[in-house]
């Protein structure tokens, strides 16, 4: 039994912070964040020089083979910067779901090129009366000659203004909300018929709705079996979710050390307002949320690829705690911080955001916790 | 980060189970699992089977008679134990006045208690708190004065546990006013059938008597029985505390009332469906589920960290009693609840063994009902007792967090 990260991930940890530091502070994020595409282009050449764009990737097509807790690393750190590049989206959720899914060929066109930074993908899947659910899919496929059609719309697509192409989930039989029936495709963004409605997002990424209007694409542009998307969709987005939560983690940790040295250095009363005992309690108790979520994210990363109920109990039940955890460090930064918390010129404010916005991605506490009780019933 | 116990550490797991089956009591597991009430003879029993077994004391050095465990064996086996429905060796004399004795004590004095803490023969309680002396312990006043080769003590200690059985209690008692409180403090074994010393039960919110207060009335106490320097306890009691807090996680016994808990909700009928069913009973205990799943990890991590640097756990442990408090309360508060109005009836008799309920009772009152609530009211102490929640976030905040 060991907790401790491995030698490389701790050079890969104190790399990223020193990017942070040189490159990526508060001022320039705001800066990135403000800009029309909403990231920083030169940060993603340097994401691909520093291999962490092939991180989790398969060695055969220009990744590192790493694991889930190597992406756990990077995305504390992407977390503590509020890094805005769609390192989640694409690379540990689109190009995950490709390396697992997807055949030869589309791997050996795609993987590489998400790797070395010239390829951005992004995911399709949730649909506007679907809220959380994966298998709410009301989107069809309709096979034509050589191939599909694909039409329906897809809501607040992580990521789709930057995306060169869509993993796109829709359904060629059954019911909307049917396990079976959905199966996923390889959409290119020029593709003729398929328009994306763009915004910002409350934390700075960009996000968008995704128009399918009658698509059509070869049969090559499937991913998986027919009818059978949902298994390898729910597996690519349980990785993503392990993912998120080492974020928040990063977010915690970053938001815990601004409270603890404000409570060090705001004097009212003519003393630190750490020095009261209503105020230490509760940084002792957003400390206790920071490791007990620590402890969350570790169970999820290492069964963030396990098969079935173990990844599901694992995943899920790191997301609601973490969930729970994070609305608490969240809320409380902001309220020792007073009316500091909440203004836009310091980063507590945009921490809390970031925070708030992962409790709705994916799922949130109360979509969690149902599936994790659920999970003591093997489905798969 | 590598979540697997060693092959050694599994080996062991398994080397646990094997005894347990084969040397736990039927009778004592099945009041365990039960939850009943204990007797004395069935802990001392207990004690001397490990003993006999070379495991009286898991994590004493070898030198001393223990097993030479890691910590880590030690959670194994207390894991085992929790699971297995054997009983979990209290504290008192094992953890808390062992290592003081090894530590700070004489050589005649180390061989003749510690051989008797190993096989039973001696049952030890805690003489700290005092009506005027909680979690601010240094004010403690119980008194001991020199005469020759004696020390006179007067005084009285409260929140003892379990010394109504105890054949020594080991006291912070003072011997000197000069200084910080601190400094005044000392450390002394005390027979029981002492003179002057007279034990009065406390009966607890559950109907029970589980503490005593304990009254010192010129109690001569031969000098011989001071471990350590004069005046230096408070040192000890440090020591001592730190010792106390490893462990104290509980997760072993988090776990068994967390299976209790899930029987009870799927045995108990809500309305054409079992109480497990029902979506708010049901996310009651997925939540103080999650957060023993992350206590457990938290554990680990500690422990993983003494085991690999070698080193002594710190003021994190403070965490682990707060939240490790926090989780069996909840547990023991909703296999209360999942009673329903079977949470009513008040049924004594019903911690014994021998029970048998009326023949109205016996339609809707199950066996594993009678201790429930009495354990709800009864472990509202365990956010109270060794050190506070408030207590151990002040120690968070302090040495954790430097405010």
């Amino acid at each position: 039994m060991d907790f401790r990260y491995t030698d490389e991930q701790q050079a890969m940890q104190a790399t990223l912070q020193r990017f942070v530091a040189r490159d990526y502070d508060f001022e320039a994020q705001r800066a990135f964040a403000r800009s029309g595409i909403g990231y920083s282009p030169r940060a993603w050449s340097q994401y691909a020089e520093l291999g962490l764009l092939g991180l989790p990737l398969p060695e055969e097509f220009g990744g590192l083979g790493g694991n889930a807790v190597d992406v756990m690393v990077v995305m504390e750190q992407v977390g503590a910067g509020l890094l805005l590049e769609p390192y989640l989206t694409s690379v540990v959720l689109c190009a995950g779901l490709l390396a697992a899914a997807a055949t030869p060929q589309m791997q050996r066109a795609l993987l590489p090129r998400v790797a070395a930074g010239e390829c951005k993908l992004a995911l399709a899947a949730y649909e506007p009366a679907g809220r959380y659910e994966l298998s709410h899919v009301a989107a069809t496929a309709r096979t034509r000659a050589g191939g599909w059609e694909l039409s329906g719309l897809k809501a607040v697509v992580l990521d789709a203004p930057s995306a060169d192409a869509f993993i796109v989930s829709a359904r060629d039989s059954g019911a909307t909300g049917a396990s079976s029936g959905v199966s996923l495709f390889l959409v290119p963004r020029d593709a003729p018929g398929l328009t994306v409605s763009s915004y910002p997002t409350q934390s700075g990424s960009r996000a968008g709705d995704v128009q399918l209007a009658a698509v059509t694409v070869g049969a090559e542009a499937l991913i998986g079996t027919v009818g059978q998307g949902l298994v390898p969709l729910e597996k690519a987005v349980d990785a993503a979710i392990a993912a998120l939560c080492a974020e928040a983690l990063g977010i915690m940790n970053a938001l815990n050390q601004a409270t603890l040295a404000y409570l060090k250095s705001r004097k009212q009363f003519g003393v630190a307002i750490g020095t009261f005992q209503a105020l230490q309690h509760r940084m002792a108790e957003m400390f206790i949320a920071e490791e007990q979520a620590r402890s969350m994210t570790i169970i999820a990363a290492v069964n963030a690829h396990a098969d079935g109920a173990a990844r599901r109990r694992a995943v899920s039940g790191a997301k609601a705690y973490v969930g729970q955890a994070a609305r608490q460090v969240g809320q409380e930064a902001v309220q020792m911080h007073g009316g500091m918390g909440v203004v836009d010129e310091l980063i507590v404010s945009h921490y809390f955001k970031r925070l708030t916005m992962i409790d709705r991605t994916f799922g949130d506490v109360d979509y969690h916790l149902a599936r994790f009780a659920d999970s003591a019933v093997p489905r798969d | 980060m590598d979540l697997s116990f060693s092959a050694e550490e599994d080996a062991f797991r398994a080397e646990v189970r094997v005894f347990l089956k084969a040397e736990l009591p039927a009778p004592l597991r099945e009041n365990m699992l039960l939850g009943r009430r204990l007797r004395k003879e069935d802990l001392v029993e207990w004690q001397k089977i490990l003993y006999r077994h070379g495991w009286g004391a898991g994590m004493w050095p070898k030198r001393y008679g223990g097993a030479g465990w890691s910590v880590v064996q030690q959670h194994i086996f207390d894991e085992e134990c929790a699971a297995g429905g054997a009983p979990a060796q209290l504290p008192f004399a094992l953890r808390m006045v062992a290592p003081v004795l090894m530590s700070f004590a004489t050589a005649e004095q180390q061989a003749y208690f510690l051989p008797k803490i190993l096989s039973g023969e001696h049952w030890w309680c805690q003489g700290y708190s005092e009506p005027g002396a909680g979690s601010d312990l240094a004010s403690l006043r119980t008194s001991a004065v020199r005469d020759g080769a004696h020390y006179v003590v007067n005084g009285q200690k409260t929140w003892n546990t379990l010394g109504q059985y105890a054949d020594w209690i080991f006291c912070l008692v003072r011997t000197s006013t000069a200084g910080r409180p601190q400094q005044g403090i000392s450390f002394l074994l005390i027979d029981m059938k002492t003179p002057g010393v007279s034990v009065r039960p406390i009966v607890m919110v559950d109907g029970e008597h589980e503490i005593n207060d304990i009254f010192f009335e010129n109690v001569r106490v031969p000098v011989g029985n001071l471990v350590g320097e004069e005046n230096r306890g408070w040192t000890y009691a440090k020591f001592l505390l730190e010792h106390e807090r490893t462990n104290n996680a509980g997760i072993g016994n988090c776990k068994r009332e967390l299976a209790r808990l899930k029987q009870i909700a799927a045995a108990q009928p809500a309305g054409g469906r079992a109480l497990i069913e029902d979506p708010r009973f049901r996310d009651h205990i997925s939540k103080v589920e999650l957060e023993l799943m992350a206590l457990e990890i938290t554990n680990l991590r500690v422990l993983s960290k003494v085991h690999n640097e070698a080193g002594a756990p710190g003021p994190e442990v403070s965490l682990l009693k707060i939240k490790g408090s926090q989780i069996v309360q909840r547990l023991i508060e909703l296999q209360m609840q999942a009673l329903g109005h079977d949470a009513l009836p008040y049924v004594r008799e019903g911690l014994s063994p021998d029970w048998v309920p009326g023949p109205l009772l016996a339609q809707h009152f199950p066996a594993y009902a009678p201790p429930l609530s009495g354990r709800y009211f009864n472990y509202r102490k365990t956010t109270i007792y060794a050190g506070s929640t408030e207590i151990q976030k002040n120690i968070i905040a302090k040495m954790i967090l430097g405010l």
